[in-house]
């Protein structure tokens, strides 16, 4: 067969949901298309895929998958995770090409600043695999106290954790919000980029062949507003990160997520480039703290 | 002893009029069978109706603890889980009933004392049910002494099997009689019937030998309740009951674990049995998972927020 008769085989973007590929529960679809600004796009942009347009019984199914690897998760060493999360960045080095295309279209990147991106999401990823054995010492550890105890604090995960992931960054944001998250041991429903979400449905085919357990990581496209309001409400998820939300829509899910005190992380101005610090590490952990007699009394003739 | 409906007097005078009448029985069409149970499960039940059915499914539920490591604490937690499922929500129904070993039997109807909850016990060498006819008498008496309001026993599947099914009609017969006034639900363990025929043919067996119940499994096994056995086991009740004007009811037991399930059973009743087994003293579920599920939706449905295992006891 020749090249020019050669038909094109389309790409059907698909959810990530407890580690396998399915559609909306719903049906639906939504047309993605190229950034307005992207090169010949002429104000309007060019077709590029339908994503699945998720619906609160996608949500409701992603924080149900999300809860189920959250034991194994959490309980995997850390040095276990760090290695997993590198495992992730190898497996984009490979498949470099295929997001430096899909990041340029969705971004309107030329072809060398959609690679620096992606250079730069893999970086990220090497970055916080190295932080999950590391986090706990510089977070934790042995605290002065006035009596006879070892006094010992610890950081845990928080649990399952929903993520908006930021809606310009469709790629470098989205990676610099859910690796934090899941390097620590938490486990992770994200809400892709409502314009731009064929990066991160991509990258669930990534997760799926990294070793990642299934549900450490969901991704689900379609309205942010329409998926996130049921994840906010959700009984069952501990924590919401509100990156990708308008203010107007953040202060709405923090009404919603407060009946359960969930953990809330507000939007704020953030340059994805920059090295991010450890502030996306901390702010879904808990510190446990326990006491324990130094037992050091014990030989003079001490009360116990 | 119990009498036969004189329908069957003839059919079950000797072992080879059993066995004649049983292997006459119409043999099922298994693909057809569960086409059936699947495309009735694909029913879309919502809002009001799915408040009903939620609410109809707790009440049919034998709260069920089987094991090993059952203690009194562990069997009153039960009880009074099963006085309210909810406490957060008083409108919610109890459960019918809940079901243990004999041995717990007493310390289920004294926490349940004034309660609105029956206590059923399995019985006869639950769940294998390999002991002497002797014992398995004793075991059923000793569950009714004890103040079991229903008997679950199990049939000896190796005699039915081996096609002992005369054996296997005494026995239903004689721990019937040993049962007294407690309902009694006869186990056949579907799962190890091997076959759809043979599960209509013990549907049969059980309810000429006067079982109050038949039920489909004991939880024990890989395969329990599914749709199509049960579905199997509701129109065998409704032929029954056709034919000789006796209502028995069905248990689906083991294996169901979400409301979403829970419902198809529902509409596999409506459908195929009618109205009248839509209430729980003509249908139950075994379950203990099953609970904490419906108590999920219903404070979905009530909140409108999605509620968590965090908001529901554990057993």
């Amino acid at each position: 067969m020749s090249e020019s008769t050669r038909l094109s085989v389309f790409k059907t973007y698909k959810l990530y949901v407890g580690g396998k590929f399915p559609r909306s529960e719903s049906g639906r679809v939504y047309e993605v298309t190229t950034a307005t600004s992207a090169a010949g796009a002429g104000g309007k942009g060019k077709w590029l895929a339908n994503a699945p347009l998720s619906s609160r019984k996608d949500a409701r199914d992603a924080v149900v998958a999300a809860r189920k690897a959250f034991g194994g998760w959490s309980g995997a060493t850390a040095y276990n995770r760090g290695q997993i999360l590198y495992r992730v960045a190898e497996m984009l080095e490979g498949r470099r090409g295929q997001f430096v295309r899909e990041v340029g279209e969705a971004e309107g990147l030329s072809k060398s600043k959609a690679g620096a991106v992606v250079d730069a999401a893999i970086d990220r990823w090497v970055w916080y695999a190295g932080w999950t054995d590391k986090i706990g010492q510089v977070v934790g550890g042995a605290n002065p106290v006035a009596g006879p105890y070892f006094n010992l604090s610890t950081p845990e995960p928080t649990g399952v954790v929903t993520v908006l992931a930021p809606q310009e960054s469709s790629f470098l944001g989205l990676v610099s919000v859910i690796a934090p998250v899941i390097a620590t041991g938490n486990t992770v429903v994200v809400v892709a980029s409502e314009r731009a979400p064929l990066p991160a449905l991509s990258l669930g085919e990534v997760l799926a062949t990294s070793d990642l357990p299934g549900g450490v990581v969901n991704v689900l496209s379609g309205r942010t507003a329409e998926i996130s309001a049921p994840l906010a409400a959700h009984q069952d998820v501990n924590a919401i990160d509100l990156t990708g939300a308008d203010a107007q829509l953040a202060k709405e899910l923090e009404v919603a997520a407060a009946d359960n005190l969930k953990r809330v992380l507000r939007p704020r101005a953030e340059d994805w480039t920059a090295e991010p610090g450890t502030d996306r590490l901390t702010s879904f952990l808990e510190t446990k703290t326990v006491w324990h007699p130094t037992g050091s009394l014990g030989a003079s003739g001490s009360a116990y | 002893m119990p009498t036969i409906a004189p329908a069957f007097a003839d059919v079950t005078s000797s072992d080879s009029a059993l066995r004649r009448f049983l292997h006459g029985l119409p043999g099922v069409d298994p693909v057809g069978l569960e086409a059936r149970a699947a495309s009735l499960g694909t029913r879309s039940i919502k809002t009001t109706a799915k408040a009903y059915a939620i609410d109809l499914a707790i009440s049919m539920i034998d709260l069920t603890t089987l094991e090993g490591a059952d203690t009194p604490g562990k069997v009153r937690a039960l009880a009074a889980k099963a006085v309210h499922p909810d406490p957060t929500d008083r409108t919610t129904p109890t459960t019918a009933a809940v079901c243990v070993y004999p041995d717990m039997v007493a310390t289920a109807k004294e926490a349940l004392a004034g309660a609105d909850v029956k206590v059923a016990s399995v019985a006869t060498a639950f769940p294998a049910g390999r002991a002497a006819l002797d014992v398995k008498l004793a075991d059923t008496r000793d569950a009714v002494a004890a103040g079991a309001d229903e008997i679950d026993m199990v049939i000896d599947r190796g005699a039915f099997l081996a096609g002992g099914y005369m054996k296997v009609f005494e026995e239903i017969r004689a721990v019937k009689e040993a049962s007294g006034p407690a309902r009694l639900k006869v186990i056949f363990e579907t799962g190890e019937l091997s076959t759809y025929d043979n599960i209509r043919r013990a549907s049969w067996l059980g309810m000429m030998a006067g079982a109050d119940f038949i039920k489909t499994s004991t939880g024990k096994v890989a395969v329990n309740a599914t749709p199509a056995n049960t579905l199997l086991m509701l129109e065998a009740v409704r032929d029954f009951r056709a034919q000789t004007g006796v209502q028995v009811g069905v248990k689906p037991a083991g294996g169901i674990r979400t409301s979403k399930d829970a419902i198809k059973f529902l509409v596999l009743v409506n459908e195929t049995a009618g109205e009248d087994w839509l209430d729980n003293h003509w249908f139950r579920f075994g379950a203990s998972s099953l609970l904490n599920d419906l108590l999920m939706q219903r404070q979905k449905l009530a909140t409108g927020r999605y509620s968590g295992p965090d908001y529901v006891t554990v057993d």
